[in-house]
């Protein structure tokens, strides 16, 4: 019996360094989106699979598999306790994922607990106000706000410590006022907190620029300023930026991926040139604009150091928004 | 007319191939449905939901098609009420009063015509309605803000309550357990965990399908291995399939006037088909039924409660589309479904979803006739349906159920959940208690709480936000007036002590 063992285990041994010789190549790729479909996470997802078939890089096609769950949690743990091996898989993640991970809501893993592989879009926060508000400029809204918190309702998409609220939290500092003064609304999604804008019931909505892009030509609304560093290329390309207003306030929302923890060196450096290779074609440019996401390219080790500076950021924030101890 | 042109161009979407057929096959399974004892609109829409998703069918197909099960089932509702005195669906209770002594008479077949016809005007007018009301309701939804969702909310819950089942008490216990489910999962203002106990699964509360198939699939599918393993249905004879234009102009007035009723009941939220059809039943009982011939075989008992049956499907899509407040518990699902397709329903649907919206109410009027026309020569092949043996349509009923389910989120702790929610729908069930208030205490809740919280947030903690608006206000005096209602109904029910001891049943 036991020798029947040994002899099973060197085989095994033997397969196993026989494979390695072999470089890595996924046999089934698959893209896990940690939501439903149709959300963000699917649109991450989407960017990779569709531009990485297009552009001819990958022999198998490359699927996409939903996992929804507490914002990513639900695959975060899975991916962490199940398949932590699994070297056919990337994950999307964005800053919200690193939102909820500074604050613990991925229960007991921290950023530390996977491998991030690169980020390759990324969307901007927006301040967005009804096309008749009376302010024309970032500076003359923030007076008002800081003048009188009270008589005006910032609302978006997210519950108290998501991205959306830090965006308002962030906007309301620049005001001067206390985030834990502001009145914070929080609505299911953007769509609707737009229409709660359109119809008078909040005055401010910090939002995010490619998501409204869709209502960007209605009439209804005004972009009194966008968070990026820099003005943004084409039909935004007449909007000014917060920082060129004189407040430094910046919001980017990365999407990008991370893989499985145990996945080895050669592993992470295969899907790292992949990307490489991918983020050059212009077919990923292609993909990329068609999903309204700007250029946001950090790969490997780069991304890596990037993910976990937003994820101590990010704590920092939450602590001094007395969101966690 | 802007309207005319949109629903032109509603047309257009419903004209093509593919959702010509669905609307097709909306009415065959919806019809099937509603006729099979124990199943109605709300399984057939539950089941077939997350079946469409899985096909990757663009939203609106979904949609026509899942509606088309809708007023099918209501259509096909009727078939088992008139042919064996036991009500397809709630809907269809009151068609039993009269349709059934009808076919005992002989008349079996003229009374499938006469209902086939009385649905259809009642579809047709409601529908009308739709299409008309819709846009001028969607204009002004916009006003509504967290404090009128709020109060429209408890207006919801206040006609449950009054008007819901036999018991307003049970009716009240079972919007509060629907109110425990859908409180578990992430709190949307806070962020904060409720009741999830550290289950990933749980984060996002109670998968919407999963409660859905376990209330209503496979708690039903517990009570019909329990009720119909040792009955045996006796068919009577059908002979003359067709109505006579004497015998629907002897019903005009009725037919209307529950038409009317039908609608209106629909656009109020937290109502369905079942009091819809009890309402225009018993006013018809006080206008016309001057010999007391109701119940003996009227037809124009018969044209009431189908005709209105049918009226408040379409109403009940009014609240969906403006305002993204269910009507009913099978619009409730139907709003689920837009859900799942990450479409926002509220008062921006029409604007920004036009093709979704005039597709989908153009679908209806051509699903009405579709529905008319198969109803006359396929009446003998639903009545063939009726008599499938029970261990064959079970099965297959869970089944598809459970596919369902899984495809949604992949996961099996979801079909444990469902199983879970069956049994206790189940013993609820047994225990008389109505599912469809558990199910709009589930969808209503999340819309009530956060609500109420984000006009707190506005007020900055301020309670006159709730009175200060005329729709407010407005809500108020309805939701007053709705708890007058039960006073009246218990004396309407001490004088027709007999549709309620069948409604009861």
């Amino acid at each position: 019996m036991n020798k029947k063992l040994q002899f099973v285990t060197s085989m095994l041994a033997v397969v196993a360094l026989s494979s390695a010789l072999n470089a890595f190549e996924p046999k089934k790729p698959v893209c896990l989106a940690p939501a439903k479909p149709g959300g963000g996470f699917d649109l991450t997802c989407r960017l990779v699979t569709n531009s990485m078939m297009a552009a001819k890089l990958l022999d198998k096609p490359m699927i996409v598999s939903f996992m929804p769950g507490g914002v990513g949690a639900v695959a975060y743990n899975h991916v962490i306790g199940q398949r932590a091996n699994d070297p056919e898989m990337i994950v999307a993640a964005s800053t919200g994922s690193a939102l909820n991970i500074a604050q613990g809501k991925f229960g007991n893993h921290d950023e530390n607990s996977v491998k991030w592989l690169a980020g390759l879009g990324a969307d901007y926060g927006a301040v967005i106000v009804k096309a008749d508000a009376k302010w024309n400029t970032l500076a003359e809204m923030l007076a008002d706000l800081k003048a009188n918190p009270k008589n005006f309702a910032l609302g978006s998409g997210g519950s108290i410590g998501s991205q959306d609220w830090f965006k308002a939290a962030l906007i309301a500092k620049a005001a001067g006022i206390d985030p834990k003064e502001m009145k914070y609304v929080a609505f299911e999604g953007g769509g609707e907190a737009l229409t709660a804008l359109l119809g008078g019931h909040i005055q401010i909505y910090p939002g995010d620029i490619a998501e409204f892009s869709g209502q960007y030509e209605s009439g209804k609304y005004k972009v009194l300023a966008i968070l990026s560093e820099d003005r943004l290329p084409g039909k935004f390309s007449n909007l000014p930026t917060a920082k060129e207003q004189g407040f430094d306030v910046v919001w980017t929302i990365w999407r990008g991926f991370y893989l499985a923890p145990n996945v080895t060196e050669e592993q992470y450096n295969f899907w790292v040139a992949k990307i490489q290779e991918l983020v050059k074609t212009p077919e990923f440019a292609k993909e990329r604009d068609l999903r309204g996401l700007f250029p946001f390219t950090k790969i490997g080790k780069e991304y890596d150091t990037f993910v976990k500076a937003e994820v101590a950021k990010f704590r920092t924030m939450a602590k001094e928004a007395g969101l966690t101890k | 007319m802007e309207v005319l042109s949109l629903l032109g161009s509603g047309f257009g979407t419903v004209f093509q191939p593919l959702n010509l057929f669905l609307i097709f096959l909306g009415s065959i399974l919806g019809t099937l449905f509603g006729a099979l004892p124990g199943l109605g609109p709300i399984n057939g829409v539950a089941i077939l939901l997350p079946i469409c998703y899985t096909l990757g069918l663009p939203v609106e197909s979904s949609l026509i098609l899942l509606a088309g099960i809708y007023y099918g089932a209501e259509f096909g509702g009727r078939i088992s009420s008139i042919l064996l005195n036991v009500p397809g669906d709630a809907g269809a209770v009151f068609t039993t009063l009269d349709g059934y002594p009808l076919a005992q008479k002989g008349l079996a077949g003229p009374a499938l015509a006469l209902s086939g016809v009385s649905s259809f005007i009642g579809g047709t007018i409601a529908i009308i309605g739709l299409t008309f009301f819709a846009p001028i309701l969607a204009s002004f939804a916009i006003d509504f803000g967290p404090s009128e969702y709020f109060v429209l909310m408890i207006f919801a819950f206040a006609t449950v309550s009054a008007l819901m089942g036999a018991s307003p008490v049970k009716s009240l216990v079972g919007v509060a357990i629907g109110w425990i489910i859908g409180i578990v999962g992430v709190d949307s203002t806070t962020g904060v965990m409720r009741f999830s106990f550290g289950e990933a699964e749980l984060y996002d509360g109670f998968e919407f399908l999963t409660v859905i198939v376990g209330f209503f699939a496979v708690s039903e599918i517990m009570l019909m291995l329990e009720h119909h393993s040792s009955e045996n249905f006796e068919m009577p004879k059908i002979t003359r399939i067709y109505v006579t234009m004497k015998e629907i102009l002897y019903c005009k007035w009725t037919i209307l006037r529950s038409s009317v009723i039908g609608f209106v009941v629909g656009v109020l939220p937290g109502t369905g088909a079942s009091i819809a059809s009890a309402v225009s039943y018993t006013l018809e009982q006080k206008l016309v039924d001057k010999e007391g011939t109701f119940g003996t075989g009227d037809m124009r008992g018969l044209a009431a409660p189908e005709s209105a049956n049918n009226a408040c499907a379409g109403g009940a899509l009014i609240p969906m589309l403006t305002l993204g407040v269910p009507g009913s518990a099978t619009t409730a699902v139907l709003l689920g479904a837009l859900m799942l397709y990450n479409i926002n329903p509220g008062p921006m649907l029409f604007v920004d979803q036009p093709v979704l919206v005039w597709g989908l109410i153009a679908s209806m009027y051509v699903g009405n006739i579709m529905l008319l026309v198969i109803n006359f020569p396929l009446v003998r092949v639903f009545t063939k349906i009726l008599q499938v043996p029970y261990w064959l349509l079970v099965p297959s009923v869970i089944v598809l159920a459970f596919v369902g389910v899984y495809s949604v989120n992949a996961s099996t702790f979801s079909l444990g959940m469902a199983t879970m929610l069956g049994i206790l729908g189940y013993f609820l069930r047994k225990l008389h208690y109505p599912m469809a208030p558990v199910i709009l205490g589930f969808v209503l809740c999340e819309i009530m709480e956060d609500n109420l919280r984000r006009a707190f947030a506005i007020s900055g903690g301020e309670i006159n936000i709730f009175f200060g608006s005329a729709i407010n206000l407005t809500l108020w005096g309805m939701t007053l007036a709705i708890f007058c209602v039960p006073m009246l109904s218990k004396f309407i029910a001490k004088k027709y002590s007999l549709g309620k001891k069948i409604a009861s049943k």
